[in-house]
């Protein structure tokens, strides 16, 4: 069953519309566990798109297997998605920073209080995210530290490689998953992947975490993977980062979940127009770099990689 | 009058960007004002190019009083204003949302450390800045409700109001919220527009800025004394008045308007037949403070408030 869960009619001939797909098992659904899979809350973030059609693929496949509610939202921000664009369109604000919303509130604030009406009261939300254009992710989890002891249970579940126990800021009070989390809702942000992209095999992993919970849940009674083992991290000191020192053009010289040693070359920024290599980018630490810079062009201070220390995962 | 940079970013095709700064007087850190953050703040930068001007004058007449020095940064983006983009050029991020900055972060935050570090131990911050919706405003000076800056000090503005608004999750990395955790009275001044230049209210802001500072004993300025005194509203009892519909928007009355209950502020005409969808009305005896300034509207927008 396809709903609209809020829409708005936009000022010439069109209505902005937020759908939900429901899969449930036929018959009476009162009292069954509820899964909520979301994505698209930034335009450019599109790994999540794969993975909620992946997902309803399967659960049709064996559709008898299938004893709650999974409630698939593609798109919390189509204007966003339609238009390769990271915040909400002509707005030019992050939906992101919204929630809870305010529902007598203006169009963006209207439309993010419906979503956590309908999202709200599941017995887990996974809230997909593929980073942005600049960077790619291993596929991970993210937790705030005041979420830890309820979520790492579940993260644990969700087949992902890494999980990333953060610090409290105020800011991300104004977050989809901190706006449930703070309410009784478990929330699992998750990050994977690369903005504009899909890349198909952390989907089919996502997509095979997802069944993994479900089966915890009780949800799912067919067949579910046994979920890799993530590395646990909650010490700030575990992740180094590496930024540019110089603006240039950034050449990849690792792949992406390496193992690298101090001093290992990471990649290089260089300058087309002087032919220069302008930094050569070394990796500081032992570790596994995590996260590593997609888009080329580098301003001084762009992110170009996060490295996990080695003693993190040897913990 | 000493200029200087205040931060540089070397750029790989274009020019460096160069953050200039304007030092008037010498001694204790007093004032420092600060103009556009964002590249669409055309009247912010305005604004600080008169006070720039203006302090050049004052400075030449001898009338900075000694022991105060004064900084003005008309802008910390001008890499953003050249390519008329609102964010930064690349990664869309807004330096005021990254304060108080991180030299070992990424751009932005480098570039709001870089700001942040000179202009942190000053007394007084008054940052020139814009609503992040298009409109107009009364002009204002607008202050958080928690903090280090007092209502007594933003009155000395002499400006008709002065707002005093919730602190929200997203204002902790604001520059004013920063200034004001490091021990600074920091107000942020409102004036009409945003992206196109209003003299008058520019005007009204040098002037506005010239009676704070003489009122402090930081400058000497001879200005008629005003019986006004500003006017304190919280932003919770302005009254918004929020389209149904979305349309064409055909403002019927202007910022500053004195309304009363009934009156018609706003048509919402459909696009296509010019038919009206929806007229707003004045709840309540009023002034027009803030006028949306789209000729489009979506529905459930505040486009009006009234106070």
């Amino acid at each position: 069953m396809i709903k609209t869960i809020a829409s708005v009619e936009l000022p010439v001939d069109e209505v902005l519309a937020i759908q939900k797909r429901r899969i449930a098992p036929k018959g009476k659904t009162k009292g069954l566990k509820r899964i909520s899979v979301v994505t698209g809350i930034h335009g450019d973030e599109l790994e999540g798109q794969y993975v909620c059609y992946e997902l309803s693929r399967r659960i049709e496949k064996d559709f008898d297997k299938l004893k709650g509610i999974v409630d698939i939202y593609p798109a919390m921000n189509p204007l966003g998605i339609d238009s390769i664009t990271r915040g909400i369109p002509a707005f030019d604000l992050d939906m992101n920073r919204l929630f809870p919303g305010n529902i007598d509130g203006n169009m963006t604030e209207y439309l993010a209080a419906e979503i956590i009406k309908d999202v709200s009261g599941s017995d887990l939300v996974v809230d997909i995210h593929a980073s942005n254009i600049f960077l790619t992710e291993i596929p991970q989890i993210r937790i705030n530290e005041l979420n830890e002891k309820e979520l790492v249970p579940y993260a644990k579940k969700a087949n992902v490689d890494f999980v990333w126990i953060h610090g409290a800021s105020t800011v991300l009070e104004s977050t989809f998953a901190y706006s449930l989390n703070s309410t009784g809702t478990p929330c699992l942000v998750v990050e994977m992947g690369v903005g504009m992209r899909i890349t198909k095999e952390y989907g089919n992993q996502m997509v095979d975490g997802i069944f993994s919970l479900m089966k915890e849940l009780g949800i799912w009674e067919g067949d579910a993977i046994i979920p890799r083992e993530p590395i646990i991290s909650s010490d700030p000191d575990d992740v180094s980062y590496l930024n540019a020192a110089v603006g240039g053009l950034f050449i990849q010289n690792v792949r992406h979940w390496e193992t690298l040693k101090t001093g290992d070359l990471i990649g290089q920024i260089i300058d087309p127009l002087s032919g220069k290599v302008l930094e050569d980018v070394l990796s500081p630490v032992d570790g596994i770099l995590f996260t590593i810079r997609e888009y080329p062009i580098v301003d001084e201070g762009s992110l170009v990689g996060r490295l996990l220390r080695k003693e993190a995962y040897e913990k | 009058m000493k200029k200087r940079i205040i931060y540089e970013l070397k750029g790989l095709y274009r020019d460096n960007l160069r953050i200039t700064g304007y030092e008037f007087g010498k001694g204790k850190k007093s004032v420092c004002i600060v103009g556009t953050m964002r590249g669409n703040e055309v009247q912010q930068l305005y604004c600080c190019s008169l006070l720039v001007k203006k302090f050049k004058q004052l400075e030449s007449d001898g009338r900075i009083s000694p022991g105060h020095k004064i900084l003005i940064i008309p802008s910390c983006n001008p890499y953003s204003i050249n390519i008329q983009k609102r964010f930064w050029p690349i990664d869309n991020t807004d330096i005021n949302r990254m304060f108080p900055g991180y030299d070992l972060g990424e751009t932005t935050q480098r570039i709001a450390d870089g700001v942040f570090k000179e202009i942190m131990d000053y007394q007084y911050g008054i940052q020139f800045t814009s609503f992040y919706m298009p409109g107009e405003f009364m002009p204002h000076i607008r202050m958080m409700d928690e903090g280090y800056s007092k209502i007594e000090t933003a009155l000395k503005f002499e400006m008709p109001y002065v707002v005093i608004r919730k602190v929200r999750p997203y204002d902790t990395a604001t520059l004013n919220y920063n200034w004001q955790v490091w021990d600074t009275e920091a107000f942020s001044f409102y004036t009409t527009s945003t992206t196109t230049i209003d003299r008058n209210s520019a005007g009204q802001s040098v002037l506005s800025v010239m009676k704070f500072l003489s009122s402090l004993g930081i400058i000497k300025y001879n200005h008629s004394e005003s019986d006004k005194k500003s006017k304190v509203v919280y932003d919770t009892d302005m009254v918004s008045v929020q389209t149904a519909k979305s349309g064409i928007f055909e403002p019927l009355v202007k910022v500053g308007d004195s309304v009363r209950e009934g009156t018609p502020l706003a048509n919402i005409v459909h696009p296509y037949d010019g038919e009206i969808l929806e007229t707003l009305f004045a709840p309540t005896e009023a002034k027009v403070f803030f006028m949306h300034s789209d000729p489009l509207t979506y529905a459930n927008t505040s486009v009006v408030k009234l106070i």
